[in-house]
């Protein structure tokens, strides 16, 4: 099976070509340029450098958030087009989960964060048993002050990944009651072939979706959904 | 120029506000579908388009909307000659859904792209009512967004003779009827009661610019009935909403117009022609159409459909670009500020 997987969640862009033996190509770059400018041509680079004719790709795997709701929609509407194109299914890949796969197999717990600003993280916990990544949190949006309580009450060893380590490192350097620590960044970072490979994982167990269903998960409302409801709320 | 014998049928992508449409157009000029998701009773809700919402929308319903307008034309992807998709002006948010389904799409079906300017697309919306139009000719592009008068002298070839100098004509419409308690979108809603008023009842400022004669300024007239509003409530007065509205929107179709007969009478044009979604206000087709024929002048406007946001007209302005040998690689990246007649 080959999967071509797109990561656009935040400031990396990352895609990759998996085949059930290898990771044949991955391009991430870490850089102030739009994904509208690079994640496309990415694709095409490696594409051609991997000699990957788009007819031979069976499934399309996307990062669906949470993260910069115009990087996911990026991501997102990049991979649809191409499915679109090809008649190909896709694969909805939950970002956080998909980071947690960069430490797969550990035996600690792992807490994948994303700085989601106002001292908000969006995160997960995870841990695995018997090689299959297993939920402790499911992906959420928190304060610093909602996920560090709930990490000291589980009260087990566990390594961060993701940008929110630098976003949150003060209050979690400050508050954190049981042993961690910080994933190094080519383990940190968001990377293609981590959700090419979860999403091998999903499509074995649960199936491939229809691409004209795939919408970013957010986890958040816009800003005006939120005023209108808390005015509501008000009334 | 190459030489087409072939026909070139064009899958147009348009998502810059609060309009998800994808069309097929053949040749330029003849569309076989124009399918448009509005958003506008979301909008509703909250006054005014919120652009992360109109974003959301669109990602939900771009591939529904593109697979439509393929099957009602009757074609398949894989007969498609070009993708044509909008990557300015309007919201960032929306246009980038647009933009990288269409690049996608574009890659993986090996098919050049076309990217389009809105209000270009606008422009060429009345080529598709109309066979026998053809540069050159002054046009007119009044929308939420754009007060502009130009001069098309070529296919994809412009020159902005004059261009609000605050807000847009339909900006002015929709502040004014949010004023008034008419709501989202105010356009329609104004065309509608202004019938019922008098017109010369409340006498509203005609801007002028000093020293630009062909410019737009729609801020003080905006003012002057938020005043007139003020006034009326600290004295008591109950206020005539048909009449005030009518009073409004004619004092708008009247600098409109006379700019545009200005330029009519200056360069002694026999073509005009309007665009943008203030294009469909009955008010101000009625004073052009007249002020043309007056004149000897061939007036060109689109049906409603065609004014409102929509692919079709994309598509249309696509073709034009293709034919040039315009193509867009990509890396192709939505700009909201895109100036019209400006090429990246």
């Amino acid at each position: 099976m080959n999967i071509l997987a797109i990561e656009s969640s935040a400031i990396t862009a990352s895609v990759a070509i998996l085949t059930d033996e290898c990771v044949i190509a991955e391009y991430t770059i870490h850089h102030k340029k739009t994904h509208s400018q690079t994640l496309l041509p990415m694709i095409d680079e490696i594409c051609r450098m991997a000699d990957m004719n788009l007819e031979n790709l069976n499934l399309i795997a996307v990062s669906c958030g949470p993260g910069s709701f115009t990087g996911l929609r990026i991501g997102v509407a990049t991979g649809k087009g191409i499915a679109f194109a090809l008649d190909k299914k896709m694969i909805s890949v939950p970002t956080l989960e998909a980071m947690a796969y960069n430490l797969y197999n550990t035996e600690k717990y792992v807490c994948s964060v994303m700085d989601a600003r106002r001292q908000h993280l969006y995160c997960g916990i995870y841990y695995y048993k018997e090689g299959e990544l297993q939920t402790k949190l499911e992906q959420s949006l928190l304060s610093y002050e909602e996920l560090v309580s709930i990490l000291n009450n589980i009260n087990q060893s566990v390594v961060f990944v993701g940008d929110g380590i630098y976003a949150a490192s003060d209050y979690i350097k400050n508050n954190m009651m049981c042993p961690y620590e910080f994933a190094p960044v080519h383990l940190a970072q968001q990377r293609a072939s981590s959700v090419g490979i979860y999403a091998k994982y999903l499509y074995d167990k649960n199936g491939a979706q229809d691409s004209a269903q795939i919408v970013p998960n957010y986890l958040r409302p816009s800003q005006a959904e939120r005023l209108l409801g808390e005015k509501e709320c008000q009334k | 120029m190459e030489n087409h014998v072939e026909d070139v049928l064009i899958l147009a992508i348009e998502s810059s506000c609060d309009e998800t449409a994808a069309s097929v157009v053949k040749n330029g000029r003849e569309v076989l579908s124009n399918i448009i998701n509005s958003q506008i009773a979301i909008h509703t809700n909250y006054g005014g388009v919120v652009p992360e919402i109109a974003s959301r929308k669109h990602i939900e319903n771009i591939s529904p909307v593109i697979s439509m307008a393929l099957k009602e034309a009757g074609v398949t992807l894989n007969e498609i000659t070009v993708i044509g998709v909008t990557y300015g002006p309007g919201l960032v948010g929306a246009l980038l859904v647009g933009v990288a389904m269409a690049k996608a799409m574009a890659f993986a079906a090996k098919k050049p792209l076309v990217g389009v300017h809105h209000i270009e697309g606008h422009i060429a919306a009345n080529y598709i009512e109309n066979p026998d139009l053809k540069p050159p000719f002054a046009a007119l592009v009044v929308s939420g967004g754009h007060t502009h008068l130009v001069m098309v002298e070529d296919y994809g070839k412009y020159d902005i003779i004059g261009r609000t100098r605050d807000d847009a004509a339909g900006e002015a419409f929709d502040k004014v009827a949010r004023a008034v308690g008419l709501g989202y979108p105010g356009g329609p809603k104004i065309d509608k009661l202004a019938k019922e008023g008098n017109p010369h009842a409340i006498e509203f400022p005609r801007a002028n610019v000093e020293d630009a004669p062909y410019d737009f300024s729609f801020s003080g007239i905006k003012s002057a009935v938020l005043n007139y509003l003020n006034h009326c409530e600290m004295k008591d007065i109950k206020v005539n909403k048909a009449d005030l509205v009518a009073s409004f929107q004619n004092a708008v179709v009247d600098a409109l117009v006379s700019r545009a007969m200005l330029l009519i009478d200056t360069r002694h044009i026999h073509q005009f022609a309007i665009a943008g979604g203030v294009a469909s206000n009955s008010a101000l087709r009625l004073a052009l159409q007249n002020e043309c024929a007056k004149r000897n002048v061939t007036f060109y406007s689109p049906s409603p459909k065609l004014c409102t946001d929509n692919a079709a007209m994309i598509g249309a302005a696509a073709y034009y670009e293709y034919i040039k040998g315009t193509r867009h690689g990509y890396d192709l990246n939505a700009i909201p500020n895109l100036k019209l007649g400006e090429r990246v």
